[in-house]
């Protein structure tokens, strides 16, 4: 086989198995096969990263158009394994509230294609194809309870503002392309070094502009609140993971490796997204009674989090976004774990105030989400505090001071309302409980994540070397 | 004689047009769809003016996957206004508003 195939051939395995399983399903079972399928296509994430760890396989094919390389080895295992918990995790929800389709778990395949191109793109034409196949394959998983209103506006939105910001970013690499007169990164960074020209400046403020509604980060993301509202809870968690660890990665890839020369050119925009970001994510959900709703502006917040350590323009400031990100998918998962348990006499509730008195019903998973909460604000010692502490360190050390304290601040607001949360499991008032019932797939999610949450390992259970090393290979 | 910066006026002017489509207009969600396209076709003079300017294929390559990604984002884009409107009975923007964003 050509060089050029053996480095993408994790994708291709994945291509063809969902374009398979797509055909197999529809000439059989359809939907009464989606619990194989979802199962199948876990085990199939689960294998492909292993396979794309343990492989030390290094290089580029097709003309430098897809680049493997530490950095994208580290992005696509973790997108393939949040991936494959998060299908797990929510098919006794999709079961239950009959959403067993059978496109679903395939679309998710086709989703992590995406964002596997995407984080090893070479090109910014890789960049695109990549983003556009995991935003549509997204546009349609949001809109998967079709005759709920809620979820195909949620759809509907998610499609109008993505498709928007697809075009800002284009625009931006039609200028780049013109300026550098070349799509290649490595072209580009040659093209943008010393005094940038004019066009390529726009170009690469266009191209941040879309990146930022991608990772949602303030202003850009009027979406993200919406669509997490109405996207059916399993779709929501993936949302909230797996698209998110690529689209900040695809940041990184695009501001290092084709902007690497002119640091200080988008590190004053990126400090800026990042402080947005920070506050309107803290701010804003202290008003909110939804737990949904609520987790898109902690997420908003986390991506603030996240960017400040890109904003920092270092290969340690990159090592701890990714670090970052790595915690953020862990707690993610697991709070989500929680939220897709959240019924009351069989029916989804999403209002914080349901969660009144939960210690006394469910210790055991109240004590999970405690330490998850606790971990989300960054409380001491648990792991979002050392993931925030990478991130200030890394702002600190490049001389982003200001940032540094602002986000602190930011951090003690947002405290608020996970806090919040606490309280109202532990000292609220007492009110209709939970259902005691949980699938344990959710149970073991949200034991672990939170028992991760206090895994002082060394090393962080080796994450930290692994980021030390992406980090390295992106940023020379 | 027309120059590269003509190409880029028209398609800079194109893309600010489709996105005034989209944020000013209060009427009917396919006038979004239709000013999404805009952006696209800008973006698409864009490259093609490049390319012929530059001397290099890249941009025409490029505008072909615009072309047909632009397609596949129109068909998703109408099948879920169709679910959308099998629910809300309507397409006008003001009613796309179960959640308050």
């Amino acid at each position: 086989m050509s060089a050029d195939l053996t480095i993408i051939l994790p994708e291709i395995v994945l291509a063809v198995y969902a374009l398979g399983a797509l055909l197999a399903a529809v000439y059989t079972g359809k939907d009464a096969l989606t619990r194989l399928l979802i199962w199948l296509t876990a085990a199939v994430f689960i294998v492909v990263a292993f396979w794309i760890g343990v492989s030390s396989e290094i290089g580029t094919g097709f003309s430098a158009m897809i680049v493997k390389d530490g950095f994208s080895r580290f992005a696509q295992v973790t997108i393939l394994l949040s991936a494959a918990v998060v299908l797990i995790m929510g098919q006794d929800h999709m079961a239950r509230f009959g959403l067993e389709k059978f496109e679903y778990p395939l679309l998710i395949t086709l989703a992590v294609i995406g964002m596997m191109v995407m984080v090893s793109a070479g090109n910014l034409l890789t960049l695109y194809m990549g983003l556009e196949l995991q935003s549509l394959s997204m546009y349609v998983v949001a809109s998967l309870r079709r005759d709920n209103v809620k979820s195909t506006e949620a759809g509907l939105k998610y499609f109008v503002l993505g498709a928007l910001s697809s075009g800002l970013l284009l625009y931006g690499i039609s200028l780049t392309y013109g300026y550098a007169g070349s799509t290649e990164f490595s072209a580009v960074i040659l093209a943008a070094s010393g005094s940038v020209p004019l066009g390529l400046l726009f170009g690469l403020v266009f191209m941040l502009a879309g990146l930022a509604f991608k990772v949602s980060a303030a202003p850009f993301h009027m979406w993200t609140p919406d669509v997490y509202e109405g996207a059916p809870t399993p779709v929501t968690a993936f949302m909230a993971t797996a698209p998110k660890v690529a689209a900040i990665c695809m940041f990184a890839r695009v501001t290092h490796d084709a902007f690497g020369n002119v640091v200080s050119d988008w590190q004053q925009i990126i400090a800026l997204l990042s402080l947005l970001s920070m506050f309107v994510g803290s701010i804003a959900a202290i008003g909110q009674r939804d737990i949904k709703r609520l987790m898109a502006y902690s997420s908003i917040a986390h991506m603030g989090y996240a960017l400040m350590g890109l904003a920092a323009g270092t290969a340690g400031g990159v090592e701890a976004m990714l670090l970052y990100m790595a915690i953020y998918v862990v707690m993610n998962i697991g709070t989500f774990a929680f939220i897709l348990s959240m019924t009351r006499d069989g029916l989804e509730t999403t209002d914080i105030t349901s969660l009144n008195q939960l210690s006394k019903a469910r210790p055991g998973a109240a004590l999970a989400l405690l330490l998850l909460m606790f971990s989300l604000a960054g409380i001491p010692p648990t792991l979002g505090f050392f993931a925030k502490f990478a991130v200030l360190q890394a702002a600190v050390d490049a001389g982003l001071v200001w940032l540094a304290v602002l986000g602190m601040i930011a951090s003690v607001i947002g405290a608020f309302y996970y806090l919040r949360i606490v309280y109202y499991m532990y000292f609220g008032e007492s009110g209709t409980p939970l259902d005691n019932e949980v699938p344990v797939f959710q149970m073991v999610a949200l034991a672990a994540s939170g028992v991760l949450m206090l895994a002082l390992f060394p090393n962080l259970l080796g994450l930290e070397p692994a980021a030390a090393n992406a980090a390295a290979a992106l940023v020379r | 004689m027309i120059g590269l910066e003509h190409y880029l006026t028209v398609a800079a002017a194109l893309f600010v047009i489709g996105i005034f489509g989209i944020f000013l207009n209060r009427k009917n969600v396919i006038i979004i769809l239709m000013s999404i396209e805009l952006m696209l076709l800008a973006v698409n003079i864009n490259f093609v003016a490049f390319s012929g300017f530059l001397g290099d294929l890249t941009g025409q390559v490029f505008t072909l996957f615009v072309l047909t990604v632009a397609a596949a984002e129109a068909a998703i884009g109408l099948a879920i206004l169709v679910c959308f409107f099998r629910n809300r009975g309507t397409i006008d923007v003001e009613d796309v508003n179960v959640m308050k964003g």
